[in-house]
């Protein structure tokens, strides 16, 4: 047990996929990246859309080859030796369903144990002890079927256990699910981690919070590129000295690009919620009364300002920081 | 290492066993929890067949004909089994973001692929066995108990080998998607003739036959018929020859599924088509 702790949990070197699409185009999904994570660590990588996180996670659970590079998982090859790596890991994707609407939860649990040559007792102690930490213990004898899409994403979530795997990749494990539910998952998996040293969870996420909360260390990743690596304390540590604002904005303002014309504004972006309709400008400014002067300009746009709010340093700030966007600034461009 | 994962053969033959009975246990529970099958997949055979008997006994032909007709509709399940289901699974199993989740295990592609196999011959039986009970109750067409046992080992064989090249049709399935599935479609109507799931296919010439007898049901179906009814079933080929051609294609397509999935594995894997695109 000790010798194999010692071996890391991911070792990738070099790591390059290029996809080749059919209207001839070529996507750099990840561009040489570098990653060890040891024994015992909760590991998430923070990116906006297309970052390439899914395609690190898709190399390193053997479904999918890299372009360039190597990637060791539990001290295996992940290209040579995909079956040693398949025993000792587990993969769960937010956003699919697993398994048959015709089956019961517990019966799609015990149907995936049988797939590691889980024993049937140790399937049956597994699916009970999961069912009831993920909270579906009421429903383990309801058809997939009959169950709401956050319940069947739960099944999806405890099946990734079931076969007791030394590290889990988790790729959204929380997209779409309710705070309660997430808060739930969350506390399963900081447990699920500390309670051997070999666990491990690599895990992916669009939510700032979960990797701060979770992680014991947070990649963010860009355009296929680890741009920063860090514990999240380090991360926000790092910002130079500056401070962030929040500022929510009446009527319909402009794009971004005047900030560029006001002295000591480092970034700027600006976020519109599809539901309400409001726009939030995230700014960082080199000193506080950058701020007055941002006023003024708004004032003279006639940009009403209906809340303002000085940030503390949050993950967020640090990726706007990094990647000079916001994780969700995506949805600004589809909305334009 | 370790040894909390099975590395020895009897303890990996056990995980794969264990995983094939999984896998079909999927199809069998779901043969008996969902029965409303049962109307469309025995009525509109039943009905088929119906027609079949009536025009026989217009035309004055003999009772085993009528057999016939009872046998090419039970298989006929069988095949339309393989097509729809066995050879699509993948296909559809990756549209629905689950392949992965079957790729990611240690177990042995051929056990997911035998594991379905299994369930869908099975699930198909349930099926098979209301058609010829109804042939036997509404058209009571004659069946010599004596020689059952021998036509039912002629029909494991037949099966086997069936759902042997339904397993290398899935693999072609995944890679082709679509279009193999318009292909497919091409491919039912004339199998049902040219394997004689309604009249002996010595009846086509011996060409057609012999190009038909690559579907095993065609084969099997021959040496049922054989020998239940003997002489009247005009026989393609000599009895004795067909259980060891049907085992020889069986291993062709067992080995020939073996290469198609390794081979489908890893170009998936290169190309990034094991798994839908988000997930
Ligand atoms: N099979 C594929 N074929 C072609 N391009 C692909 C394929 N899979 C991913 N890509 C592309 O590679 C890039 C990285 O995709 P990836 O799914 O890894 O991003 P992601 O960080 O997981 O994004 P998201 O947050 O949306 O899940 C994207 O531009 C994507 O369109
Ligand atoms: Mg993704």
């Amino acid at each position: 047990m000790s010798e194999r702790s010692a071996v890391p949990a991911i070792e990738a070197a070099n790591l390059s996929r290029i996809f080749e699409t059919r209207r001839e185009r070529t996507v750099h999904a990840l561009r040489n990246v570098d990653l060890t994570v040891p024994r015992g660590e909760c590991i998430g990588l923070l990116g906006p859309n297309g970052a390439g996180k899914s395609t690190l996670i898709k190399i390193l659970t053997t479904l999918l080859l890299p372009t360039t590079g190597r990637a060791m998982v539990a001290g295996f090859d992940v290209a040579r030796d995909p079956l040693s790596v398949r025993h000792r890991i587990n993969l769960v994707s937010g956003g699919d369903s697993s398994g048959y609407g015709i089956l019961t939860v517990r019966e799609t649990l015990h149907l995936f144990a049988r797939f590691y040559g889980v024993s049937r007792a140790a399937a049956h102690q597994r699916a009970d002890a999961l069912m009831e930490i993920t909270g579906l213990g009421p429903k383990a004898d309801t058809r997939l079927s009959n169950l709401s899409t956050g319940m069947k994403q739960k099944v999806n979530f405890a099946r990734g256990f079931m076969s007791d795997p030394e590290i889990v990749f988790l790729d959204e494990p929380t997209l779409g699910l309710d705070v309660e539910a997430s808060r739930a998952i969350r506390a399963f998996v900081s447990g699920w981690v500390r309670e051997r040293p070999e666990r491990t969870v690599l895990l992916t996420t669009h939510y700032m919070a979960e990797a701060d909360e979770l992680c014991d260390r947070v990649a963010i990743i860009d355009h296929g590129r680890i741009l920063a690596l860090d514990t999240p304390r380090a991360l926000k540590r790092s910002l130079p000295d500056e401070s962030s604002y929040e500022l929510h904005l009446g009527g319909t303002p402009p794009p971004t690009e005047w900030t560029h014309h006001v002295p000591g504004v480092r970034t700027a972006f600006q976020h519109t919620h599809s539901a309400t309709g409001a726009v939030e400008l995230h700014l960082t400014v080199t000193d506080d009364h950058v701020i007055g002067e941002v006023l003024s300009v708004l004032k003279g746009m006639e940009v009403r300002v209906v809340h303002l709010t000085k940030r503390e340093p949050t993950l967020e700030s640090v990726f706007v920081h990094l990647v000079g966007r916001g994780l969700d600034e995506d949805d600004v461009v589809a909305e334009a | 290492m370790s040894d909390r994962y099975p590395s020895d053969l009897a303890s990996v033959l056990r995980m794969n066993g264990a995983a094939i009975l999984a896998r079909a246990s999927v199809r069998m529970v779901a043969a008996f929890r969902e029965r409303s099958w049962m109307i469309g997949d025995t009525v509109f055979p039943v009905l088929v067949m119906a027609t079949f008997v009536l025009v026989y006994r217009g035309l004055g032909a003999p009772p085993a004909y009528e057999a016939f007709v009872v046998l090419g509709g039970a298989m006929i399940a069988y095949w339309n089994n393989v097509l729809w289901s066995m050879a699509s699974q993948f296909f559809w199993e990756k549209e629905q973001g689950q392949l992965q989740l079957y790729l990611i295990t240690p177990v042995s592609r051929m056990s997911i692929l035998l594991g379905m196999a299994l369930g869908g011959m099975v699930m198909t039986t349930t099926r098979s066995v209301v058609i010829i009970a109804a042939g036997l109750l509404l058209f009571h067409i004659p069946l010599p108990l004596d020689r059952v046992p021998a036509a039912l080992g002629l029909f494991t064989l037949t099966l086997a080998s069936l759902y042997g090249l339904g397993m290398i049709l899935s693999s072609v399935f995944f890679r082709w998607g679509r279009e193999a599935w318009y292909t497919a479609t091409l491919f039912q109507e004339p199998i049902y003739l040219l394997s004689g799931f309604y009249f002996p296919v010595s009846a086509l010439g011996n060409v057609v036959a012999t190009v038909a007898a690559l579907v095993p049901i065609t084969l099997g179906l021959d040496g049922i018929r054989q020998v239940l009814y003997g002489e009247l079933a005009h026989g393609l080929l000599p009895v004795g020859w067909i259980p060891p051609i049907l085992l020889v294609l069986l291993a062709l397509y067992l080995f020939l599924a073996h290469r198609a999935l390794t081979a489908m594995e890893e170009l998936g894997k290169r190309e990034g088509r094991l798994t839908i695109r988000g997930g």
